[in-house]
């Protein structure tokens, strides 16, 4: 083939969706280190906290309450929360790699939606070792393997929504330490909730913040698939939990990439 | 002229360009017009509006007021168009450290919607230029200065645009690899006819490469023309005579009353003297100096060069500054 005829022509959105995801996908695989921690604390965690609090929890409800299923979504939130790329883009945005495909014809949009269907397929596979620990702990699914699937995939849609914090945070202030203490948010969404114990256990500011925590409609939602069968509104709830911060959090990136991408700034 | 396509004959025509940071003006009005085929080199200090010109024409940045037609296409209306004819080498080689160099050229064709067999044929081609060898599936990372920026260049060229910016391109380079940048943008000018608009603050590349050349200087153009048309609007000699700081002033004053002399301006301890035929004018220079006890250190008579045309514009050598800034 001789290169005579070759020009530069409109790709279509999937293109370059696809061409954004591939490189982040083939960078996450490059930075071990990035996911690494994300993978082993969930699992040291829902080891650690069955251990120690299985006994003393399980002793204080009725017979047939399992804190080892209990535990298992508190994990896959740990392992999926605040997974992304936005360390990376911080570097692209500093090596000036950002500008050089904003210099190309690719969709704006896809800079940073490419960077989440990479980051929903790592939380999706993130969310496996978990789930796999949990069979091997003895964890079953009421809902079967179809119920097994949705866990995961509940799992991965919470992780993708909460993506667009860290990429706002990245495109807004260019700043690594920013994002690196994006972390922070993960702290009362994780933990000011049902991570430990049922809500009628929670007493005081504490319950009634976890009323108005999305994370607790979330794993309800993912209970249930475990030990109560299909519950649609269960379920229902906790989709809205994450379309809500979905909502949030994709509204605060791409304003924030509508202003990293501005050529008026 | 034939049109080149959309609205303009130009393959680069800005029109009163303005960009205003706040209160500052870093480009202030300027207008030029590049031609099909042309290598234009826009001269200028660090800060002079040259990186914030291409900024502009690249599609990067809006402009406050003004517009550019690149290939026909406004940088205002149509930034999509322009995108798809224009190549950019930035100041910073803009590359991925993590991306192997054959990954990173692969990714720019996707982007520009090449197939995959265009984007192989690209490639193979792109790595004579690169000139790397095997290390193309290596890490970017692991590349030299001299490496990243032949890459950089070569990704500017996956789609092969018909305008190629380069924003500096040799800046930081050996002697070796600026020759090979500039070897580079001669194949790419006269082989394949591509528009080359180039910023630098080198008076040598500008002089060997550019078929005209732009001089800014705070934010506006000074001086426009082929090399040679701006050092023939100077004079056609230059005598430099270099004296103690106190006795410049007089000593520009002695010369200027002698016949021939076109003009005389004082840069430090130089007074440098445009005259029409520097051979015969020398001596009454020297004998005036003399006359008046004027020390003279050193006098030299040479043909002018850009950097007397960028005295002669913005009243400051451009030569001395890059060489201050280098000693920094």
């Amino acid at each position: 083939m001789t290169s005579q005829n070759i020009t530069a022509r409109k790709s279509g959105f999937f293109h370059d969706l696809g061409t954004v995801a591939l490189r982040a996908l083939r960078l996450t695989a490059r930075d071990p280190e990035a996911i690494g921690p994300a993978l082993i604390i969930p699992l040291f965690f829902l080891v650690v906290n069955i251990g120690s609090l299985q006994s003393f929890v399980e002793g204080r409800f009725p017979t047939g309450f399992d804190f080892k299923a209990f535990q298992l979504p508190v994990a896959v939130v740990f392992a999926v929360t605040g997974v992304s790329r936005a360390g990376s883009l911080v570097t692209d945005i500093q090596d000036g790699y950002l500008d050089r495909l904003l210099l190309t014809p690719v969709r704006r949009a896809t800079l940073l939606l490419g960077l989440m269907v990479a980051d929903f397929t790592v939380v999706c596979i993130m969310t496996i070792p978990v789930v796999l620990l949990g069979l091997v702990l003895g964890i079953t699914y009421e809902t079967g393997i179809l119920g097994m699937m949705l866990f995961v995939l509940i799992g991965g849609l919470w992780g993708l929504a909460f993506t667009g914090f860290p990429y706002a945070i990245a495109l807004k202030t260019g700043n690594p330490t920013a994002v690196n203490n994006a972390f922070l948010l993960f702290f009362p969404f994780a933990f000011l909730t049902t991570a430990y114990v049922p809500k009628q256990a929670l007493t005081g500011w504490l319950s009634t913040i976890a009323t108005y925590n999305p994370t607790t409609y979330l794993l309800d939602a993912l209970r249930s698939l475990i030990s109560g069968g299909w519950n649609i509104t269960l379920l229902a709830k906790g989709f809205c939990a994450i379309a809500i911060i979905g909502g949030v959090s994709f509204s605060l990136a791409f304003a924030a990439l509508r202003g990293r991408v501005s050529r008026n700034s | 002229m034939q049109l080149v396509s959309g609205q303009s004959a130009w393959a680069i025509e800005a029109t009163n360009l303005v960009r205003r940071f706040g209160e500052n003006y870093a480009v202030n009005g300027i207008d030029l017009r590049v031609a099909p085929g042309e290598i234009y080199g826009f001269l200028g200090p660090n800060g002079a509006g040259k990186s914030t010109t291409v900024r502009m024409l690249t599609t990067l940045l809006a402009p406050t007021s003004g517009d550019a037609l690149i290939m026909g296409h406004s940088i205002v209306t149509k930034p999509d168009m322009v995108r798809f004819h224009i190549g950019v080498a930035l100041q910073d080689a803009a590359l991925d450290p993590k991306q192997t160099g054959r990954e990173l050229l692969d990714m720019q064709g996707r982007l520009y919607g090449l197939n995959t067999l265009e984007r192989k044929t690209r490639v193979e081609e792109l790595l004579q230029l690169v000139d790397i060898d095997s290390a193309i599936d290596d890490r970017i990372s692991t590349y030299s200065g001299g490496m990243k920026r032949r890459l950089d260049l070569a990704a500017a060229l996956v789609h092969q645009p018909q305008v190629l910016f380069l924003d500096e391109p040799t800046t930081g380079l050996d002697p070796v690899s600026r020759a090979k940048v500039w070897k580079e943008v001669r194949h790419l000018n006269e082989d394949l006819g591509m528009t080359i608009f180039l910023t630098t603050q080198y008076l040598e590349e500008a002089d060997e490469l550019a078929h005209r050349v732009g001089i800014i200087a705070k934010g506006s153009l000074a001086v426009e023309g082929t090399p040679t048309e701006l050092k023939k609007a100077i004079g056609s000699d230059v005598v430099v005579a270099r004296i103690p700081t106190t006795e410049t002033s007089r000593a520009a004053q002695i010369v200027n009353n002698i016949s021939g002399v076109q003009s005389v301006e004082v840069q430090d301890d130089e007074v440098i003297i445009s005259i029409g035929n520097g051979a015969r004018g020398i001596s009454p220079i020297a004998v005036a100096l003399s006359d008046a006890n004027v020390p003279v250190l050193e006098i030299t008579l040479r043909t002018p060069t850009l950097d007397d045309v960028f005295l002669h514009a913005t009243g400051n050598r451009l030569q001395e500054r890059n060489e201050a800034k280098v000693a920094q």
